[in-house]
Formats: C-alpha cells, sequence, structure tokens
C-alpha cells in the first residue's frame, strides 16, 4: 500500500525478531507482531516543523487519509453514545437503545415476531437485526465505545509507565537501567494472552477499566524499549551534552529535553500498539471472558452471531469489518507517522 | 559463547521462577478461601473433603515452603489434580498437547510455504504492481484477527461450499485423510498472520541481499533468476526466518487458545477454556504455567541456537 519505497532507507520494513541489530530487543510483543524496536528509534532533536493537523493530513497518502477518517468516525460514533439519552427522549437520534428489543414481541407467547430476527439491512435497521431482534448498527457504534475506552486506558498505562521508566533509563544508565532492563526482559518473556486469561478468569473480572489495566500493563515492557532506546540516541545528541556543559540540572535535561523528543516516536508506535490492545480485548470478549451481555462489544457480536451464520452472515460480518478496518486504519496511521518521523531523521 | 550461554540460562531460570510464581500466587489472592474456590461450586462440601483438599495442597503450610513443595512436584510432572473431573492435570496436558502440536506445526508450515514465494516476489519486484498487491495483501493479513479468519473460513468451506466440516475433530488414529480434513480450516486460520510477517520478512531481507555483489555475479554467470533467488538469495534470509518461525512457535501454542475453541479442537487451549469456563482452577494454573514454561524455553532455545550458527552474534 504505502509502501513502495522501501527497503533502501527503511527500518520500518524490518519486522519483529529480525536478529543482527544492536539492540536485539525484538521478540514480538505479547505474541503478534508487533514491529522491531529499531524502527521506533528516531535520533533526531531536531524541533519538528510545526504543521497544523490540517497539513498533516492532507500530506497522507489516500489509504492513510481513509483510514484516519474511518478513526475518527469510530471515536466521534463512540463518545457520541455517551451523550446523555434524556435530551433526546431516551434513544440518541439515528440509534436504538442497544439492549431494546423492539420488535414485534409478543408478550403473551413471550417471544419476538418471526419476521423482525436475523433481518438482513434494511431502510429501517441498516445493518439488519440480530437474534434478539436487536438493531446491529446501534450495537455496533456502541460496542466502538468500549474498543475505544481498551484502546486509551491500556495504552495511556503502558505509555505513561512504560514511557517514563524507559526515558529514564535511557537517560540515567548504570546500574539502574541494567536493573531495570532484566526485569523489563523477565515480564516480556511472559506469554501474555494466556496469563491474561489465567487472571481474567481466576478473579472473574469483568470490568472494562480493570481489563484495560492489566492489558496496559502486559504492555510495559514493550514500551519501555522503545522508549530506552530512544532515550539513549537522544541523550547522545549535541544539545543534551551542550546541556550538560551549561550545568543544566540532569532532572531539567530530562523533562526538557530527553522527554518531549522521545513522545512523538512513541506516539507512532501506541497507534500500532492500541490496534493490538483492541484484537486482545476483541479475542477476549469472542470467548466470553471480557464485559458481559448485554453490553455490546465487537468481540461479543461477533461470538453471538456466529451460530446463526448460516441463516444470517450479515451479523457476523458487519462486527468483523468494524474490528478489521479499526485494526487495520490503526496500523496504517501509525506506519504512516512513524515513517514521517524516521524520513525527517533521515533528512538531518 | 560459554557466556552467551550463561546468560541466557540465567535469564531463562528467572524468568521460569517469576512466572511459576505469578502462576502460583494468583491462588493465594483469591477472595474467599481457596478451598472453597478451588472445589467445583456443585461440589459438597464435607469437612472430610475439605480437610483432603487443604491436605493436598499443603495449605496450612507457610507461603513459600508451600510454593517449592508445588514447583518441586511441578518439576517431577505432578501439577495436582482436577477436583471436576478427578484427571490428573499432567495427564490431560499429555494426551491433548499433540493436538495442539499439530495444529501449530501445520500453520506455520503452510505459512512458510506461501510466505516465501510471496515475499520474494515482492522483493523481486520491488515498486513493480506485484510488490504493491503483495505488500497490502501483507497488511491486510496482519490486521484480521485470526478468530474472525477462522469465522470466515467456516462459512466459506463448511456452511456454504461445505467441502470440509467446521468441527468434530478426528484424530490421527482415525486416518490421515480425515484428521487432515479437520485441521486444516483451524491451521489456515492460524496460519495468516504468520504467513503475513514471515513474507514481510523475507521481503525485507531479500531487498537487501539482491544488492550484495556475489548476486551480481552470478547474473553475470547467467544462473537463471529462479536459481538466483530461491538458492543464492534466501540462503542469507533463512536464518532470520527460523529465528522468527521458532519466536511465533511459542506464541502460537498460547495462540491457538481461540482457534481450538472455534473450532471444537480438543487441544490444549480449547481444554483451558473449559477449565475456565468450569471455574477448574487447579487446571487453569497447571495449564498456564505449562504453556508459559514452554514458551519461555523455546525463546530461550531458538536464542542459543541462533547464536551458534550465527558467528556474528557469537563474538559480540
Amino acid at each position: 500500500m504505502a509502501d513502495t519505497e522501501a527497503g533502501t532507507s527503511a527500518p520500518a520494513d524490518i519486522p519483529a525478531g529480525v536478529p543482527g541489530h544492536e539492540d536485539r530487543h525484538a521478540e514480538p510483543v505479547m505474541g503478534a507482531g508487533v514491529e522491531a524496536i529499531e524502527a521506533y528509534v528516531v535520533p533526531t532533536g531536531e524541533k519538528p516543523k510545526r504543521q497544523s493537523p490540517w497539513q498533516v493530513f492532507s500530506s497522507m497518502p489516500f489509504f492513510v487519509k481513509l483510514s484516519a477518517i474511518w478513526l475518527i468516525l469510530v471515536v466521534a460514533g463512540a463518545i457520541y453514545t455517551q451523550l446523555d439519552t434524556s435530551l433526546f427522549d431516551g434513544n440518541l437520534p439515528l440509534l436504538q437503545d442497544p439492549n431494546l428489543q423492539t420488535n414485534n414481541f409478543n408478550p403473551e407467547a413471550g417471544e419476538f415476531g418471526t419476521g423482525e430476527r436475523l433481518e438482513a439491512p434494511s431502510a429501517a435497521h441498516w445493518l439488519g437485526t440480530d437474534a434478539l431482534a436487536r438493531d446491529t448498527f446501534s450495537r455496533l457504534v456502541y460496542g466502538a465505545w468500549v474498543s475505544l475506552v481498551v484502546a486509551i486506558v491500556a495504552v495511556a498505562f503502558g505509555f505513561i509507565v512504560g514511557g517514563g521508566l524507559g526515558s529514564l533509563v535511557g537517560f540515567v544508565r548504570g546500574r539502574t537501567e541494567t536493573f531495570t532492563m532484566s526485569i523489563i526482559d523477565v515480564i516480556l518473556a511472559f506469554p501474555a494472552l494466556i496469563l491474561l486469561l489465567a487472571l481474567v478468569s481466576i478473579f472473574e473480572v469483568r470490568d472494562l477499566f480493570i481489563i484495560s489495566i492489566v492489558i496496559g500493563f502486559l504492555g510495559i515492557p514493550a514500551y519501555t524499549r522503545v522508549a530506552r532506546a530512544n532515550s539513549l540516541a537522544i541523550s547522545n545528541r549535541e544539545f543534551v551534552t551542550a546541556a550538560r556543559a551549561i550545568g543544566t540540572k540532569p532532572r531539567r535535561i530530562l523533562w526538557r529535553e530527553i522527554i518531549p523528543n522521545v513522545v512523538p516516536t512513541m506516539l507512532a508506535y501506541a497507534m500500532v500498539a492500541s490496534a493490538f490492545v483492541i484484537v486482545v480485548e476483541g479475542s477476549l470478549s469472542f470467548l466470553g471472558l471480557s464485559v458481559q451481555p448485554p453490553t455490546s462489544t465487537w468481540g461479543n457480536m461477533i461470538n453471538q452471531a456466529r451460530s446463526d451464520v448460516k441463516v444470517n452472515p450479515w451479523q457476523v460480518l458487519f462486527p468483523s469489518l468494524a474490528l478489521t478496518f479499526t485494526v487495520l486504519a490503526l496500523n496504517q496511521v501509525g506506519d504512516f507517522f512513524q515513517k514521517r518521523n524516521a524520513v525527517r531523521a533521515a533528512a538531518l | 559463547m560459554v557466556r552467551v550461554i550463561a546468560t541466557r540460562v540465567v535469564r531463562l531460570v528467572a524468568t521460569l521462577l517469576a512466572v511459576t510464581f505469578l502462576t502460583f500466587t494468583m491462588l493465594e489472592f483469591l477472595p474467599g478461601d481457596p478451598v472453597n474456590a478451588i472445589l467445583p461450586p456443585n461440589a459438597v462440601r464435607t469437612p472430610e473433603l475439605i480437610a483432603q483438599v487443604r491436605a493436598d495442597l499443603n495449605l496450612d503450610d507457610p507461603f513459600f515452603q508451600r510454593y517449592f513443595a508445588w514447583l518441586g512436584d511441578a518439576l517431577t510432572g505432578d501439577l495436582g489434580q482436577s477436583y471436576v473431573t478427578d484427571q490428573e492435570v499432567s495427564e490431560i496436558i499429555t494426551s491433548r498437547l499433540p493436538i495442539t502440536l499439530q495444529l501449530a506445526v501445520m500453520g506455520i508450515l503452510l505459512a512458510l510455504i506461501l510466505a516465501v514465494p510471496i515475499g520474494i516476489l515482492g522483493a523481486y519486484k520491488q515498486g513493480k504492481w506485484q510488490d504493491t498487491v503483495t505488500s497490502a495483501g501483507v497488511q491486510v493479513g496482519l490486521s484480521v484477527p485470526n478468530f474472525i479468519f477462522g469465522i470466515f473460513l467456516i462459512w466459506l468451506f463448511a456452511v456454504n461450499l461445505q467441502w470440509l466440516p467446521a468441527s468434530n475433530w478426528n484424530r490421527l488414529s482415525d486416518g490421515l485423510v480425515d484428521n487432515l480434513k479437520t485441521a486444516i480450516l483451524p491451521a489456515s486460520a492460524l496460519a495468516l498472520t504468520q504467513m503475513a510477517i514471515f513474507s514481510r520478512l523475507v521481503r525485507a531481507d531479500m531487498i537487501g541481499t539482491l544488492q550484495e555483489n556475489y548476486i551480481l555475479s552470478a547474473r553475470a554467470k547467467g544462473l537463471s533468476n529462479r536459481f538466483i533467488l530461491f538458492r543464492h538469495a534466501l540462503r542469507p534470509s533463512s536464518l532470520s526466518l527460523m529465528t522468527i518461525v521458532g519466536i511465533n512457535f511459542g506464541a502460537l501454542l498460547g495462540g491457538t487458545v481461540i482457534i481450538e475453541t472455534l473450532f471444537a479442537v480438543p487441544g490444549i487451549g480449547f481444554r483451558l477454556i473449559n477449565a475456565i469456563n468450569q471455574r477448574d482452577i487447579l487446571v487453569i494454573q497447571g495449564i498456564t504455567v505449562f504453556i508459559a514454561a514452554s514458551y519461555v524455553l523455546i525463546n530461550t532455545l531458538v536464542d542459543l541456537l541462533y547464536s551458534a550458527l550465527d558467528p556474528r552474534i557469537r563474538r559480540s
């Protein structure tokens, strides 16, 4: 796709686990194909040229633009579901209550009218209805909220803890670094999905926030490594040496010189990481081990609909597409920013 | 080399201790009386049974003593027993492991068979439409969660075309063909992501290799393109390919959980989900520790093998 110039100048194309590089911290994180750390190391230090969000958007290749638009729609939809429904007579415009089984409910027979369940897409139900006659479009939009919360909470947690730790030890070096990194290596050696399953199941955690924190915790090693590699590179730059030479306090150097330069590359990584986090939550949901019904999540929608795939494949298709598009879009946009940073570094 | 091995072994032991400790400690933090949580919900809790569980798990000993006793038992293959089905946990694992291994191996092989030509094509036709198409395919392959691809395969091959069954696993003892019929769909579902990862690696590696002088001299000798690509150019990539195959194989052992559940494959992952649904805590603990330990072990072995094979790593 946006991959044509690759190979010559592109550490971006070195996938996880490629050996022979100086810093061989490149096992796949949490069992998936997260990029090698080196791809996210940008030893710049130049103040990035200020670009307005619109300028950034216009510089994107076509598919990346589409991806960005999709992500904005998903985020907007997710936030929209959290508006106060009392302002709109109980239901948000365009959406129905995701738990409402509206159609032809016959209280005497205790069942729904047959015509309205597992409907194909129509004008009344844009994406059809599920096995309980609930509107799929509404449930899909409400499900986006769960993915959004997981992505933001888990990534923010890993980002702040791991990023802070990595920036610090990359700057301080010495024993602190050796000690921290050996602990990080041990955590990284854990098969995260299995531990996540065990933790969530043994303690019967079904709370979205706690699940997000656990996912975020298991991601800490990856953020630490990215941040440390960046921090190492930046600490060797002239402006840091200069700051040291004029007697700037280390704490001030860390805050004013190191961290502002680590953050942009970390943000590109965070995009790709949040794609992974969303898949992990989707998988847990799919196994019935995340937030419980009736709350809609893309994962549990897929799980509930898959037994009816013969009668009505639509109900599996739409949440699957939503999940796949979101992951694809996050990867595309993340790659775009990572390459943008890399180009800036190469220009130096 | 000795130093490399020594560091790896120290790290291996540390990681194994951490993994086992963490899995063991999880039971400590169970809310309420652990015996209550460990016994299945419908069991009649007679005082004798409770006393027996307490004795089985040495619950009256201090914490660290219990951990080391448990660890010692685990090392000799005794992971306790299920209080739901009365099976030994180690027996559950040994009876189901071959199925999971078969799926993982088939998935990796399938991925490799497809990934190597795709990666070579992308590198050879770098920048041409063939490269654009395969790179786009790789991007999509990396983004489709494997359970979604699995459902798609079921919908296509089991529901619509009715070529292959979606469940009802046939063991190898039921005959190879019947076994493969039930194994091919779950293995393909596992293979997609791996294929994308592998072919991206082959492509990136090979783009570098194709610029080397010895490729030029092979061309000058008039060797055929196919010979150059598959013999000369692929060889340097094979080492990094082997490494990532090894690492991903370890990860797949855990990753089969979802696919096994989707296709009702009676492997170790499906059993883990069963145990979770039955709240069979000792089985959850046993399988978790087993998968975690194998994962750590495989990663270390791959690392060591790699440093043994590549002199550049060995020296540093």
